[in-house]
């Protein structure tokens, strides 16, 4: 509700106190005017209103100044958007210059690209394939955001899950099918929602940071892992490379054309997450959690609570991500590679999309693509599928950099700098 | 009757000082103007700021002479903050000049400022906690020898500031370590340390104790003796009689009113120039009809963050309809005591128990949401770190502990319109100034945060209102508004417990008066015959004086 009648009340918060105010403007004392005249079209005297005495000015003590206007205010205001366009924008960019100087025409390969991904049936069920486990370790890295943990932990989750659907694909092979596709499922999420909580009881007992305690955490699951398929009790000794034993027939998830099973299970999960931090008791005790702790603890919002919350559901999404590498996609076995570099895509993902988990989609899909397409850059020009590495990398770079001007404005002790807003926000 | 068990420095630098009673002033050679003709330091001409359409700063002029400690008075919002930041580079005016010596260059920023001799004390320390004394001092200009931080270098410069200034600090202790006033201190120190002519102390003593405040105060007249000159930010008009040469009152962006001779000026004089009308220091309230007790609390005891029993046997009763003010000297355990009371720190033994007869609920365990729910409500000492969440919008900083209550929430899915509706009513009742009810609690006014978390505790009907510190930092119209607020609850048959640093607020507010020294009540005196030399000596641990 717009309250005419306050025309002295300005519209800006206070960016020092509030991290995640929605506007806010540049940072004032480093660079000035936050909005150049040139860039400020001139006010609409009618707009003002009549003055009213008795109220003060709310905030103008404080130094917040109003959002700018013009370009750069709108960039401002929707940076929740123009962050991730721009970034990938100059990721291409910069891709295309690179593309250039081993000689070949970077539009037609960026063009090669996402036709087969997109326009081809081969190229976008493998497109589709690969969003379904980005969308869940997206989600994975999104929701311990909105609770101020940070989750590198995705890939060693998606492990575990997968290593979890792997073992009872194989020991409980007679089931029927469809129980079976469920156990594994349901095996799978424990998983990785067991390996996610060991990280987050490191923290909430001993203080462990989770950044730390994730990252060993992926190392350990790539070495037992390692030894559970490589002559270990789920290993098949027929196979020539270490692997488990395969998914029995009728437990694979076959793709109902182009669309896998897992796609639709991610879309309606990310929606889910979205509905539950937006609507859900809940999801405002994980943001309170998140957003001021120590309120937290003074509205009676467990701490500890909301971190394991936050943890074993990221867990499990990144497990059934695992569940869902093994039973939907050939040669439907845990080999050592299957999880790639999934887990840590995770957090670009998470990233691009800002912690929204809706924003994991696009996200996921933008991303997928890239990965369907590269081996295309390879066959049809030659070009090392390594580039899209590349240009995922820079995109990581570009959406962590306003995190990064942030930083660096805060140490010219300038509060009220909110150019980039924050992750989890 | 200053306490010195709570100075943890060696009192030996203090008393190594006194005997350099009013030393020439000798900031590392600034220099030092002969008395006589003043010297102006600081002219501000015409300045304006705005912010869109906000007028912060509207066509201010001041001078601040060599020496002199002015005060720039004014509410929340009237635009203090926003005139020294730009004298002090961290904004640029619009237009007018702000003049330094003579030098009406524009002020680059902050270092251009430091430059000029312009130092300042945020409200918020800008120390770095887990670091020494002398590792802050040298921050951002350290001192090498042969490659290494010269910290033996440091630790002299401390010393011999703190005995040149009187401002006895331990280079050694951890500034995490050290009670609020001393980091302050140390905050001052470190801008003396880079020639200061100019010192701007912005809303110095909101954070300080009333016997931290005495000492400052004291510092700001020493200072100002050697020469260097004082912008302090208050709007507590009894610092500005006892400290200030002249005063400057703000409101709305503007000048409205020049003191240049305080010695005939009175508390209520200022503060009807602040607001523009006559403020009622003294609230109006009807004699207290208490009923039946809501709190009672037995041989309670609790621990501090270091583990040390903080409140140590701890016993009082709060009955309905009565506002009893606990009187204490910051430090004596009334934050341990009312974290305790709201379930949000464990006690160590003792028991907390709500209402009486059949109708008695334990508390002595209960955490934070069950002590709500029993009909507790809490304005925290710590507004911005307890009391709101700032990224959250005002409605919901008005449910922040009954999300997950009907109307507020059916099961676990919650109901924005119930949240809204009852946001958009507080707002208008406790008249928080917002654009609306949508905007980041964040962007409020101290006064108006303020206003929220009250709303938000009064609106729940509690048993017991427990309001610690309920008008620090908050503007004379806020304060009034609040205490109004306090003695309807009363009225309305709630039990109050007032905790407060502000004796002047005790004794207006307080049907009761407990004195608490060294966690435990040593004083228990009816509101009205409350005397206050006598309340503030048992406040020091002095006990006979009863």
């Amino acid at each position: 509700m717009a309250d005419p009648d306050r025309p002295d009340a300005p519209k800006a918060p206070d960016a020092s106190t509030s991290p995640d105010a929605p506007a806010s403007s540049e940072a004032p004392a480093s660079s000035g005017a936050p909005a150049s005249p040139a860039q400020t079209p001139p006010h609409d005297p009618s707009t003002i209103g009549p003055e009213r005495p008795v109220a003060a000015p709310v905030v103008a003590e404080r130094g917040a100044p109003p959002p700018p206007k013009g370009v750069l205010g709108f960039l401002v205001r929707h940076q929740a958007i123009v962050v991730p366009i721009v970034s990938v924008v100059l990721a291409f960019a910069i891709g295309a210059i690179l593309i250039r100087a081993q000689g070949y025409n970077p539009t037609y390969a960026y063009r090669r690209l996402f036709e087969y991904a997109f326009l081809t049936e081969g190229g976008l069920l493998s497109t589709f394939q690969k969003t379904t486990p980005l969308i869940l370790v997206g989600l994975a890295v999104a929701i311990p955001l909105k609770v101020g943990l940070f989750n590198i932990g995705g890939q060693g989750q998606l492990m575990a899950g997968g290593i979890g659907a792997a073992w009872v694909a194989y020991a409980l092979r007679d089931l029927p099918a469809p129980l079976l596709v469920l156990a594994a499922v349901v095996v799978a999420v424990l998983f990785g929602a067991m390996w996610a909580s060991i990280a987050a009881l490191l923290k909430t007992t001993r203080g462990v940071h989770e950044v730390i305690s994730t990252i060993m955490l992926n190392s350990i699951a790539v070495g037992i892992i390692d030894w559970l398929i490589n002559g270990g009790p789920l290993a098949d000794p027929a196979q020539p490379f270490p692997s488990s034993h395969a998914v029995p027939e009728g437990a694979r998830l076959l793709p109902l054309g182009v669309i896998p099973w897992g796609l639709p299970v991610a879309l309606v999960l990310a929606v889910l997450v979205a509905w539950m931090l937006r609507r859900t008791t809940l999801g405002f005790e994980l943001q309170t959690v998140g957003r001021n702790k120590f309120a937290a603890g003074y509205a009676g919002i467990s701490t500890t609570k909301a971190t394991l919350l936050a943890m074993l559901m990221s867990g499990g999404l990144a497990g059934l991500a695992g569940a869902f590498e093994l039973l939907q996609i050939a040669p439907y076995r845990y080999q050592g590679g299957i999880a790639g570099s999934l887990g840590f895509d995770g957090i670009t993902i998470a990233l691009l999309a800002r912690g929204n988990p809706l924003g994991t989609i696009p996200a996921a899909v933008l991303v997928a693509a890239m990965r369907a397409g590269a081996p295309t850059l390879q066959f049809d020009l030659g070009i090392r599928p390594e580039i899209v590495d590349l240009l995922l990398a820079i995109t990581l770079l570009m959406v962590s950099l306003p995190v990064i001007a942030k930083w660096i404005f805060r140490r010219h002790a300038v509060k009220q700098t909110q150019l980039a807003g924050s992750w989890g926000a | 009757m200053t306490d010195t068990s709570r100075n943890p420095e060696p009192t030996t630098a203090a008393a190594a000082s006194t005997e350099a009673s009013g030393p020439a002033y000798d900031n590392d050679g600034a220099t030092t103007t002969a008395s006589g003709e003043r010297e102006t330091l600081l002219e501000i001409t015409g300045l304006s700021k705005s912010f869109g359409t906000v007028h912060a700063n509207k066509d201010i002029s001041l001078r601040v002479d060599r020496g002199e400690i002015v005060a720039l008075l004014g509410e929340n919002g009237a635009g203090k903050s926003t005139l020294v930041k730009q004298i002090f580079g961290l904004m640029t005016p619009d237009s007018g000049t702000i003049s330094i010596k003579g030098d009406a260059s524009r002020i680059k920023d902050p270092k251009d400022a430091i430059r000029r001799g312009i130092g300042m004390v945020h409200q918020h320390f800008q120390l770095v906690p887990v670091m020494t004394v002398a590792e802050n001092m040298m921050l951002g200009h350290e001192t090498t020898s042969g490659g290494l931080l010269d910290l033996d270098g440091a630790r002299q410069m401390v010393r011999e500031l703190s005995a040149k200034h009187k401002l006895a600090v331990d280079p050694d202790a951890e500034v995490e370590d050290l009670p609020v006033g001393t980091q302050q201190r140390v905050e001052i120190l470190k801008a003396l340390s880079r020639r200061v002519d100019l010192l701007i102390l912005d809303e110095p003593t909101a954070v300080l104790t009333p016997q931290e405040t005495d000492e400052l105060l004291g510092v700001m007249k020493e200072l100002a003796a050697g020469g260097t000159s004082i912008v302090f930010i208050t709007h507590k008009l009894r610092e500005v009689l006892a400290a200030a040469d002249r005063c400057y009152v703000l409101r709305q962006g503007a000048v409205v009113g020049q003191v240049d001779d305080l010695s005939g000026t009175t508390t209520s004089d200022l503060a009807s120039m602040m607001v523009g009308r006559d403020v009622v220091l003294r609230v109006d309230k009807a004699e207290a009809t208490p009923g039946e007790t809501v709190l009672s609390v037995k041989g309670l005891q609790v621990r501090d963050d270091r583990g040390l029993p903080a409140v140590d046997g701890f016993d009082l009763e709060v009955r309905a309809g009565e506002i009893v003010g606990l009187a204490g000297v910051e430090g004596n355990g009334q934050r341990e005591l009312v974290e305790s009371l709201a379930g949000m720190r464990p006690s160590a033994g003792g028991t907390v128990t709500l209402g009486s007869g059949s109708d008695t609920v334990d508390l002595t365990r209960s955490n934070a949401h069950d002590t709500n729910n029993a009909g507790v409500g809490h304005v925290p000492e710590d507004r911005e770190k307890h009391g709101i969440v700032g990224g959250w919008s005002i409605a919901d900083n008005l449910v922040l502990n009954r999300y997950d209550e009907a109307p507020f929430a059916r099961g676990f899915v919650r109901d924005f319109g119930a949240v809204r509706s009852h946001a958009v009513e507080l707002r208008e009742e406790f008249d928080i100034r917002s654009p609306n009810v949508d905007v980041p609690a964040g962007s409020l006014s101290g006064g108006n945060k303020q206003k929220v978390v009250v709303a938000r505790e009064m609106s729940a009907r509690p048993r017991l209102l427990m309001a610690a510190q309920p008008t620090r930092g908050v503007d004379v119209g806020s304060i009034e508004f609040i205490h109004r607020r306090i003695v309807e609850a009363r009225d309305a048959g709630a039990a109050v417990l007032l905790v407060s640093a502000e004796l002047d607020e005790i004794l207006s507010l307080s049907d009761r008066i407990a004195v608490i020294h060294g966690g435990r009540v040593v004083a228990e005196v009816a509101g009205q015959d409350a005397d206050r030399t006598e309340i503030g000596r048992l406040m020091a641990g002095d006990s006979d004086a009863h």
